[in-house]
């Protein structure tokens, strides 16, 4: 890959904390203070056919999923020099070196005599002055009915994001929530979704009932939630497709903080009766239930690993909400801080930890902190090591990933009385940004990438 | 009970003649229905030998267990633990729900908005069953008792300060059935 792209690989390499691979492509050594989003151009595309509006709107979706990851510079048009671009041809690279961009991509919308319509699109390494390959070919078309223009866009950003960075895609995704309208004291809770950058909102429940703490399946196509539904909270499923809400299990007392096991088959969630909550994984397909937990005191929030082999969860066993980790099997583990034990403590920091989720790439664990008055978003290693805070506010609560661990997304309350806005956060603590959502917003879930 | 509170009802009591000490504290709460304005010379003589509020209640009706009981137990920070001031009012609503055998309640248990919201339902059921296992203690039957957590859903007290978190981590026993009209 070329030089000037360097610096973008190498600081998601240290946001992670891995050690660069033995490549010679890989010596520049950036650390983030000298960070720098690396200059793309993405000029509008060349049309057949009529709709040039479409095929405008298809390039501002990419040129803003792009802009929104804080890792790119979005070029001009207005300082654009070549203006004859074709898909077919090499762009003049002096022409786009004069205005100092990397990358450039060109792309050509069709209208098809169906009705559908393509975007073919090539990525070039302008310093470089060669193609870049996108899973070995030379570039990609992608064709979708008219409806469908805003996925096509996020699948090319995707494929742009990828290529350059190396990290797995995530603008082809939605996004869950719980939209809120109404005075505090009598605040109506619905089940809202729509696609990552905000497009596309709409409503799944009508608000008759408090809904809240919704969750993707790892297929995308239901989502798992807490309902007061008839007045008493239980965990349900919630079928995207055809809007079909289920009982989940028939527990005695209160379900509530589900989220679905790792290979979608079960669902992890707490039930509190008679004072005490722990935790249990019910079977999707016999629909038994496990007891996980079986300790005084409050089990909640429990989140599975992507191997299957572990759970998060939060529990005030030692006094004040912390972080812990048992086998899923429920069997002793060894411990970081020493010992074994069926739980593991990894929080030691100052403050409470709460709403654990673990990272998708596996290696963390992202939970609210709160401390002295103020409420934080941050990670830990999964053996306790390396806390890290990312946001702070008066209250920054219930983190999510986006599929590829790099992203997080989580609801904040800017200052007391303010309602709930949605907000993302780079792993690496910089980026932070508003989600922008239609009424007041919380408990945001992130999809897997849609297929 | 947090020191706010105590304070809150001893000035309560102050401020209102008819109040007793079960009767939570005056901010953002849900009012006692004033007693009607009385603008003749007579109806006000013929009211100052009895209180209004006293004469308006029936024993046995929502007005009697919210005025004359107490409907709200308040919790300290973090805990579920019922102090002596709890228990005074728990005491009160059991010998009421003995008196008047075919009462149903909910009990609801809230938390503050200083918390993450799972954490917080279950605070809240743990709240909720402390009150309820001590209605059961002094008597009153277990199936006429149902919990309800709303974590930090439902603040009763819309407020971003130290007295509306104090109003809000409450468990609120709630007539569902059974009450005279």
């Amino acid at each position: 890959m070329l030089k000037r792209l360097m610096p973008l690989l190498a600081v998601i390499m240290l946001a992670l904390g891995l050690a660069a691979p033995a490549s010679a492509q890989l010596q520049v050594r950036v650390d983030e203070g000298n960070f720098k989003p690396t200059p793309i151009a993405i000029p509008d595309f060349q049309v057949t056919g009529t709709n040039t509006q479409l095929a405008r709107q298809i390039a501002d979706v990419v040129r803003a999923d792009l802009a929104s990851t804080g890792l790119f510079d979005m070029q001009n048009p207005a300082s654009f020099i070549q203006r004859d671009l074709s898909i077919n041809a090499e762009p003049r690279f002096a022409d786009w070196k004069i205005i100092r961009t990397d990358a450039l991509v060109v792309g050509a919308f069709e209208e098809l005599p169906d009705g559908k319509l393509a975007v073919s699109f090539r990525l070039w390494d302008v310093y470089g002055g060669e193609l870049m390959r996108i899973n070995g070919e030379p570039g990609r078309r992608l064709t979708t009915t008219p409806e469908n223009w805003r996925r096509i866009a996020h699948k090319i950003a995707d494929s742009i994001y990828t290529r350059l960075t190396g990290e797995d895609p995530y603008f082809d995704t939605r996004i869950v929530y719980i939209a809120e309208t109404g005075p505090k004291t009598e605040r109506v809770k619905r089940l809202a979704i729509m696609d990552s950058d905000g497009a596309n909102q709409q409503y799944l429940t009508s608000g008759r009932s408090t809904v809240l703490t919704p969750r993707f399946s790892p297929s995308a196509q239901e989502i798992t939630y807490m309902s007061y539904e008839g007045g008493r909270p239980r965990v349900y499923l919630f079928n995207i497709e055809t809007g079909r809400q289920e009982l989940l299990g028939n527990f005695p007392g209160m379900t509530f903080a589900p989220r679905f096991g790792t290979d979608g088959q079960s669902v992890l969630l707490s039930q509190a009766q008679r004072g005490n909550t722990d935790i249990y994984i019910m079977n999707l397909r016999t629909r038994e239930s496990r007891r996980l937990t079986d300790h005084p005191a409050i089990d909640t929030s429990p989140s599975m690993s992507p191997d299957g082999q572990s759970i998060v969860f939060n529990s005030d066993r030692g006094g004040t909400p912390q972080l812990y980790i048992m086998n899923t099997d429920g069997s002793p583990r060894a411990c970081p801080s020493g010992g074994r034990d069926t739980a593991c403590r990894i929080t030691f920091g100052r403050g409470r930890y709460s709403t654990p989720v673990w990272s998708p790439r596996g290696d963390l664990i992202a939970f609210t902190k709160q401390e002295g008055g103020k409420f934080y978003i941050g990670v830990i290693g999964i053996d306790g090591k390396g806390e890290r805070l990312l946001s702070e506010s008066y209250l920054d609560e219930g983190p999510d990933w986006s599929p590829n661990g790099r992203v997080i997304v989580f609801f904040r309350e800017n200052r007391p009385g303010a309602g709930p806005q949605l907000w993302s956060v780079d792993l690496s603590g910089r980026n932070e940004r508003r989600v922008m959502t239609q009424t007041d917003a919380s408990d945001p879930a992130w999809s897997p990438v849609l297929q | 009970m947090h020191t706010f509170l105590k304070a809150s009802a001893a000035a309560a009591l102050l401020a209102a003649t008819a109040a007793c000490a079960s009767r939570p504290p005056p901010a953002n709460d849900t009012p006692v229905t004033p007693p009607p304005v009385q603008d003749t010379v007579t109806e006000t003589e013929t009211v100052r030998t009895e209180p209004v509020q006293q004469s308006s209640i029936k024993p046995g009706s929502l007005e009697d267990f919210r005025v004359n009981v107490g409907e709200r137990v308040y919790f300290d920070l973090d805990q579920y633990r019922l102090d002596s001031d709890d228990q005074e009012i728990l005491k009160r609503q059991a010998a009421w729900l003995n008196a008047y055998p075919n009462v149903r309640v909910l009990v609801a248990g809230n938390a503050d908005e200083r918390g993450t919201r799972e954490y917080n339902l279950a605070l809240g059921e743990r709240r909720a069953s402390a009150a309820k296992d001590y209605l059961v203690s002094l008597g009153v039957s277990a199936s006429r008792i149902d919990t309800v957590s709303y974590g930090k859903e439902r603040p009763i007290a819309a407020g971003s300060n130290e007295e509306s978190w104090a109003m809000n981590r409450n468990a609120w026993t709630q007539i569902i059935s059974g009450a005279t009209s």
